[in-house]
């Protein structure tokens, strides 16, 4: 999907506050991956960060809910941005 | 004939609330997700019809991680009840309807209540409600819970449901899946043992999904060789994550359809601008800090004066009873036994009532979640994350229910570690020891004496989680994914606050007549016979005397240990045997228990806050240690909370007191 779409793809984690991105992919183990879609992050869905802090956990929008996800889970979150 | 009625749902989307008002019951209310962690059962009649009604925890679909999860599905799935209750959030619809679409298939009679259509309608949002009812083939009713509106249509289409049936749609998930689903549907339909019990469309999906709990089930079947080759088959189809794959055909399903029957976008909200400042990455742990410190500057201030009138009271009415009552035993018995130490202890009702209304205000408008979001980058450093912080700032409260709240963390040894260092949490029942000996003893610096002592726990409980996860292999584990939904700030509803402080000044009063006056009573009994003698010859003196020894490097008397003896059955003992020490002294004077404490030197500051903190630490109460077994399901967790606590208490109040020695204090 992203392959003719020339962009960056980054973990969530790293999305700046205000800034927001495409999400590709999801790695981790297979609860994290069904609880994180089960919640709406699906590829191709728009995430938006609102909070982020260094080393700490962030807040996203993502379908109309607001969803704190720890740095870790946040690590393991692709997004595309730009593009 | 009953009807058995189950409301389901996200977290926090106000289940227990419409619960409530439904059965009139007393689910515990509060805007976070995740209070609710067991099942409760009400009941409502309408019309004749009679509906048992049961909340359940919150849940984001039927595939369960954690217990109060489990709760939720086994109930669904396991209990058939006969009508489900689907309650979403209207004002955001998008992600609740995930789980309506799980329950639509799972065939049964489900019912869709869109709850708080006041803020959906804030949002500028507009929900064509009978389009959406069409399209999802089962009927909505909405709410507003905090006003009580919509409840009683709620109630009449339930009664009505006994007489109606209804098919939800059969949402498709495209030619390819839908044709898998097919395959195993045919597969288990000519097994009755799962045709009779699930809806075979149902375990379909799940087989497919690679259900751990549902391929459980499937290995009796008897073309398991069948199903498992057609597993195989469908990864070339969905690939390695097939529940992923299904999951987001639902949410296109719900996207095809929400532009039909939703009008409006979120605009930002003053939640989203508040969290700017709340959330700050530097001013977001002083906030949290100040807002704690407002707090119990609050208990303390406005429930002093109140107080003051409560134990007025009690000694009039002792001084009185003395008049009247000739026979000195019995005089005794009522004026120092119950009104002392009873009274006593009850003196304190006002500060407690106080601190949860404080308490209920923090978690009704939203904070408490976003303490979890401020407390997380420390909680990391335990190995556990910012949902452990939660039970933390519910054992201000009471550490049962904190207990409780655990079960949404889903790694057991994060979990368990959370509760054994939970009773370090300083609950409403160590208030009044504190308010007792600080206001005695620490004069203008009591507040911040008492304050302190909250602080204490916490670092206490840091301390003991940090130190256990290094020195105990069993804590020894990976770190758990912390994702927990913000809910937008509201403003506190003083129903909600004054029914949570009535419902804990009510489970005090009943506990000060029930396990305080025990032990108040027993101490009462002991420190006045054998009658007649001085209270230093009396049994409790003789016990006293032989705890004295070990307390004697802490710098408390006997008096002080057999309080914190009698104290373990529950803390607040600890005041009311004070009270039958010192009040009624016998030398005639007007003091106060506080004045005489301090002038009579029972504690000086130093020992006093040495006292303080060793109540604070020293051992759970009954009830907690009740909790810890009941949550833990075994009596070794408690044996360790107790052993460690009483180390650590007496480690500390001793560093304490050789500390303040070394400072130049007595
Ligand atoms: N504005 C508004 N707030 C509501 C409404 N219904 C519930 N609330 C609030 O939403 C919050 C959550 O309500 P609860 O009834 O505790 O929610 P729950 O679904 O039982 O939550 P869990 O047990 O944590 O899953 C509370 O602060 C309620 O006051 C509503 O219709 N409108
Ligand atoms: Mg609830």
């Amino acid at each position: 999907m992203y392959m003719y779409r020339p962009s960056r793809i980054i973990p969530l984690a790293m999305l700046p506050e205000g800034v927001r991105g495409i999400i590709v992919k999801i790695i981790g183990g297979r609860g994290l991956v069904r609880r994180l879609t089960e919640m709406g992050f699906t590829p191709g869905i728009e995430v938006t960060v609102l909070k982020s802090s260094f080393q700490g956990p962030i807040l996203a929008m993502i379908r109309g809910s607001r969803i704190v996800i720890g740095r870790g889970v946040a690590m393991k979150i692709l997004v595309e941005v730009g593009g | 004939m009953k009807i058995k009625v189950a409301l389901i749902g996200n977290p926090n989307v106000g289940k227990s609330l419409i619960f409530n008002n439904l059965t009139g019951g007393r689910s515990h209310i509060g805007n976070w997700p995740g209070k609710t962690v067991e099942k409760k059962e009400g009941r409502c009649i309408y019309n004749g019809v009679e509906m048992e009604i049961i909340d359940l925890p919150g849940v984001y679909s039927l595939t369960a991680q954690s217990i109060d999860e489990l709760i939720a599905r086994d109930y669904i799935i396991e209990e058939k009840p006969d009508i489900v209750i689907d309650i979403a959030d209207a004002s955001n619809l998008e992600r609740n309807l995930y789980l309506t679409l799980q329950l639509m298939e799972l065939e049964v009679k489900l019912i869709l209540v869109l709850n708080k259509m006041d803020i959906a309608e804030n949002l500028g949002y507009n929900i064509d409600v009978e389009a959406l009812s069409k399209k999802l083939g089962i009927p909505i009713v909405t709410t507003i819970a905090t006003e009580g509106k919509g409840m009683d249509e709620l109630k009449k289409i339930i009664a009505e449901s006994i007489h109606r049936e209804w098919k939800a749609k059969k949402i498709s998930y495209g030619r390819e899946i839908d044709e898998l689903i097919f395959k195993f549907e045919k597969l288990i339909a000519v097994e009755r043992q799962f045709s009779t019990k699930y809806p075979t469309r149902w375990l379909a999906i799940k087989i497919l999904e690679r259900d751990e709990d549902i391929l459980k089930k499937i290995k009796k079947s008897r073309n398991l060789d069948e199903i498992l080759k057609n597993i195989d088959e469908s990864i070339k189809v969905l690939g390695d994550e097939p529940d992923v794959a299904l999951a987001e055909k639902r949410y296109e399903w719900i996207s095809s359809i929400l532009p039909q029957v939703l009008k409006g976008i979120r605009p930002v909200t003053l939640s989203d601008m508040l969290d700017k400042v709340f959330l700050d990455k530097h001013l977001g742990i002083p906030i949290f800090l100040s807002l704690w410190w407002s707090l119990f500057r609050f208990t303390y201030d406005v429930s002093a004066p109140l107080s003051d009138l409560i134990d007025i009271f009690f000694n009039r009415l002792g001084d009185i009873v003395k008049e009247y009552i000739s026979n000195e035993q019995l005089a005794s018995f009522i004026a120092d036994g119950i009104l002392g130490g009873i009274g006593g202890v009850l003196v304190f009702l006002p500060s407690i009532l106080f601190l949860f209304f404080g308490l209920s205000i923090l978690e009704d408008s939203g904070y408490l979640a976003r303490a979890a979001f401020v407390m997380d980058k420390l909680m990391y450093k335990l190995g556990l994350n910012g949902r452990s912080f939660i039970p933390i700032l519910l054992g201000f409260g009471c550490n049962v229910p904190a207990i409780m709240a655990t079960r949404t963390i889903k790694n057991e040894k994060d979990r368990v570690l959370t509760i054994v260092v939970n009773p370090l949490i300083s609950c409403s029942a160590r208030l009044p020891v504190y308010i007792l000996i600080g206001g005695a003893v620490l004069g203008e610096y009591a507040t911040a004496g008492v304050y302190s002592m909250y602080i204490l726990g916490i670092v206490l409980a840091v301390s003991m989680a940090l130190l256990f996860r290094r020195i105990i292999p069993f804590f020894k584990s990976g770190r758990t994914p912390f994702i927990m939904e913000l809910p937008m700030y509201a403003k506190p509803i003083l129903k909600t606050t004054v029914i949570h402080m009535w419902e804990r000044g009510s489970l005090f009063l009943r506990k000060a007549g029930t396990i305080i006056f025990l032990g108040v009573i027993s101490v009462w009994f002991l420190s006045t016979h054998p009658w007649g003698s001085p209270i230093e010859e009396t049994y409790i003196a003789i016990l006293g005397k032989i705890l004295e020894p070990l307390f004697y490097p802490l710098g408390f008397d006997w008096r002080g240990a057999v309080a914190l003896f009698f104290g373990f059955i529950a803390k607040e003992i600890v005041v009311g045997a004070f009270s039958i020490f010192f009040g009624f002294g016998g030398e005639g004077e007007e003091e106060s228990l506080k004045q005489y404490i301090r002038t009579h030197k029972i504690f000086t500051p130093l020992t006093g806050y040495a006292f303080m903190a060793f109540t604070l630490t020293y051992i759970p109460c009954i009830a907690t240690l009740g909790a810890i077994y009941r949550e833990t399901g075994s009596w070794k967790w408690v044996l360790f909370t107790v052993t460690y606590e009483l180390i650590l208490a007496y480690t500390v109040a001793f560093t304490i007191v050789t500390a303040g020695h070394l400072l130049g204090f007595t």
